[in-house]
């Protein structure tokens, strides 16, 4: 008989809308962080790193690119005879046919898959945050307090707080108390949307409350572990951990990766982080190219200068370019002579010479100013800016844009051009 | 594909100095992020030949890790695989390989039991792209008994160190001299044959009962005048690695753009092995001057003119000239490096200078690393 003691649901499901344009074809878990990783690659590495290595990845908002980049698991070492990584998408049954209606729903429907294993534990992880965990301590620290349910919490700064699911617990870490998103937090440990069911109490809950609408864990299954009794404890981690859930934090958590000796390392020994490269060149740097403060991915050619930023695989910046504080993702290639500060450029990304990004006044976005703020220049993947046309701040662009979509050759501060 | 492969990797060679104490030649890292085996494994692969042995025998540990998975090149299939053979004791023979045509001899079973009709034998110390395919249908096409890869070398080249062919007007091989003293022509061997299984059993077999070991004296030499010997010509890019100055300017040819082109961004693509190391890093002081650079890296210095391989670490106020850093090492502040190969894991206190005066200079230098 198959046994695993414990296995991961991976929640990658979701759209992102708060990352704007970077989720219009793509899952967030599948958006591009730090030069040449998937934010996917983060919990999928801290599983296989925590000897976790079966994985079920719940998929449903556009997975091509998700599907295309977990494939049979092969960089994260899950491509396992038994176990290892499995896409789970909805799928049409005989008496009901239905989209994932909410993370615990999600889950509710492949409860056979989890039986298939015959776990112990059940992990429950979400594809959007950057961090490096060891679940084996967790379910340690599980084990050994008896929990039914056991929700990692970080302590962040009391003002913080009232953005975040507090938990309140006694000096044994049992929880006694949560409240999601508090005006006036009681505590300030935020749970992190990482938890270990004991199997056992997690199918309970499911299946009581199986045709509640939009079925969540936060909202529904863990207020009814509480209420039936159930054992709830928090482990506190204090590693770095991140929610890039908007433009504003994706900017910043590839920005950390640049300090010198940054919170979030990536050069460390152990704990690697895997992904799937099919890029591996080496990077190429001109006689008059300019570095400073950046990662680079690999094969990217640099002819210009680049500045305080994140650039990813396959990249081309054209002689004479300067870029600051901006991300840019793989295989874009960007021409000579332009100007690009704060941008978020997007995979694929075509930008012609002589173009500027980000320049003028500030200005609020006119269609999602609480998208598309902090004066970001945001860019979908595969979109086309003509050269010698220039750009404001907090704009976003997207499609294949020509010089008639450039009154006076600017698009002005705040404005969105959505071509696609 | 109707071919096996046979990948010739055992050799060593004394003119790669130090460079060769550490790895068999086949091991040499390539520009920034390959080794030279990559090449020939990636063109059968890319060939489609599914079957693929590699006769290893000196100082095989980096080659062997290497190859520790067949995945890296696509290898790893039901049909197939890519089989590392080495020498093996066994009841009536315990010898090292006496030659590359004794080492096929040794691992004849691996051609007695493959079914497909041709085998390309290709050394893997050369850097190049080829397909496959299309060597074999011009070995059919001539109807040739063997098909060698040859390339004319520029004249004023020192070629005493290859094989020189002669080809009459029919590209036939009439004559074909071992590293002469006075080539007569400037077309050499690249190293790379197609010939029908069979046949290779054959005169395999018939060399081993004379007690000859050699492929290319014995076999190719002997035979050529009784067998139809063709040369298929390139004119696309080959290196060999053969010597320090080889491999200093076969890294160096990449910096030139055609060559990364013709190599990482024309189809197809060239596999390695994958480290998993994060993007390389490049902090304040960071200065990088017409230079590839592998991931894992991170640059506090001035890099000039130079190849830096895999997780290196470039520290303070150095100065990087002329130089190529293999995978691993450690520079510490302050450090002058020019004119240089440095060992891979090597590790260079800071503060020093190391030139290379009239000619290259290798370090080797293991010392103990201040751990980040």
């Amino acid at each position: 008989m198959v046994k695993k003691e414990m296995i991961a649901m991976l929640l990658a499901g979701g759209q992102g809308s708060r990352l704007g344009v970077l989720t219009s074809k793509v899952a967030k878990p599948a958006v591009a962080f730090g030069g040449k990783y998937r934010i996917i690659d983060f919990p999928l590495s801290n599983c296989i790193n925590s000897g976790v290595d079966t994985v079920g990845v719940l998929t449903q908002y556009q997975p091509l690119r998700l599907n295309a980049h977990i494939g049979i698991g092969i960089p994260w070492d899950l491509d396992r005879n038994i176990g290892g990584v499995s896409v789970l998408p909805p799928y049409e049954s005989n008496d009901s046919s239905e989209w994932y209606t909410g993370t615990a729903n999600a889950i509710y429907q492949n409860m056979e898959f989890i039986e298939n294993y015959n776990p112990d534990y059940v992990l429950i992880l979400s594809g959007d945050h950057i961090y490096k965990m060891d679940y084996e301590v967790m379910l340690d620290f599980h084990k050994s307090k008896g929990a039914d349910l056991t929700i990692a919490v970080m302590p962040v700064p009391l003002e913080e707080a009232s953005r975040f699911g507090i938990m309140i617990a006694d000096e044994d870490h049992r929880i006694t108390e949560f409240e999601e998103k508090p005006e006036h937090p009681r505590s300030n440990l935020a749970s992190m949307g990482i938890y270990i069911f004991s199997w056992p109490a997690l199918k309970k809950g499911l299946t009581a409350l199986k045709d509640q609408e939009n079925l969540d864990f936060g909202k529904h299954i863990i207020p009814y572990c509480r209420d039936n009794g159930a054992a709830l404890y928090a482990y506190e981690f204090n590693g770095y951990w991140k929610d890039v859930g908007t433009l504003n934090s994706y900017w910043e958590a590839n920005m950390e990766l640049i300090d010198i000796v940054p919170e979030f390392n990536l050069y460390e020994e152990y704990w690697k982080i895997y992904t799937k490269s099919e890029i591996q060149p080496p990077q190429y740097f001109s006689a008059d190219s300019v570095v400073d403060r950046c990662i680079i991915g690999e094969g990217s050619e640099i002819y210009g200068q680049v500045y305080n930023s994140v650039i990813g695989r396959g990249v081309t910046i054209g002689k004479g370019t300067v870029i600051r504080d901006s991300i840019v993702m793989n295989d874009t290639v960007l021409g000579q002579g332009c100007e690009i500060y704060k941008g978020i450029i997007a995979e694929g990304v075509t930008v012609g010479n002589g173009v500027k990004l980000g320049v003028g006044e500030e200005k609020p976005n006119d269609t999602a100013p609480h998208i598309y703020n902090s004066g970001i220049v945001t860019v979908g993947e595969k979109s086309v800016i003509p050269a010698g046309v220039s750009v404001g701040k907090n704009t976003v662009i997207y499609g294949e844009t020509t010089v008639e979509d450039y009154p006076n050759g600017y698009l002005d501060s705040g404005s969105s051009l959505i071509k696609a | 594909m109707r071919a096996i492969g046979i990948v010739l990797a055992g050799g060593n060679n004394h003119r790669m100095a130090e460079l060769s104490q550490q790895r068999a030649v086949c091991a040499m890292p390539i520009a920034g992020s390959y080794r030279s085996i990559d090449f020939t494994l990636s063109n059968m692969s890319n060939s489609h030949i599914q079957k693929v042995a590699v006769f290893t025998q000196y100082n095989a540990g980096s080659l062997n890790r290497h190859l520790n998975s067949s995945k890296w090149w696509d290898f790893g299939r039901k049909q197939g695989g890519l089989y590392v053979l080495t020498p093996a004791m066994a009841n009536e023979n315990s010898n090292w390989y006496k030659g590359t045509a004794d080492s096929i001899y040794q691992n004849l079973g691996f051609l007695t039991s493959s079914h497909e009709p041709y085998v390309v034998i290709a050394s893997g110390d050369c850097v190049y792209k080829m397909d496959f395919n299309k060597l074999l249908e011009y070995h059919i096409d001539k109807k040739a008994d063997i098909t060698i890869v040859v390339k004319d070398m520029d004249p004023n080249l020192d070629i005493s160190r290859y094989g020189t062919v002669q080809m009459n007007e029919d590209s036939r091989i009439v004559g074909f001299e071992e590293k002469p003293l006075q080539p007569k022509t400037n077309t050499i061997s690249c190293g790379i044959y197609v010939m029908r299984r069979r046949m290779l059993i054959e005169m395999i077999e018939k060399c081993a009962e004379e007690d000859r070991y050699d492929f290319v004296s014995d076999v190719l030499i002997r035979y050529k005048d009784i067998k139809r010997i063709f040369g298929y010509k390139i004119k696309s890019y080959w290196k060999n690695i053969a010597s320090v100055e080889d491999f200093y300017d076969t890294n160096m040819d990449f910096l030139n753009p055609d060559v990364r082109n013709y190599f990482f961004r024309e189809y197809p693509n060239i596999y390695s092995k994958v480290d998993d190391l994060p993007p390389a890093k490049y902090n304040p002081g960071a200065c990088v001057r017409n230079s590839l650079i592998s991931s894992g890296c991170i640059v506090n210095g001035l890099v000039e003119n130079s190849v830096i391989f895999k997780a290196s670490y470039i520290g303070n106020g150095c100065t990087i000239r002329n130089s190529i850093i293999l995978n691993d090492v450690y520079i510490g502040d302050g450090t002058t490096v020019e004119n240089c190969i440095v060992e891979s894991h090597s590790t260079l206190q800071g503060g020093r200078t190391l030139r290379g005066e009239d000619r290259l200079k290798v370090v080797v230098e293991q010392g103990d690393r201040y751990v980040l």
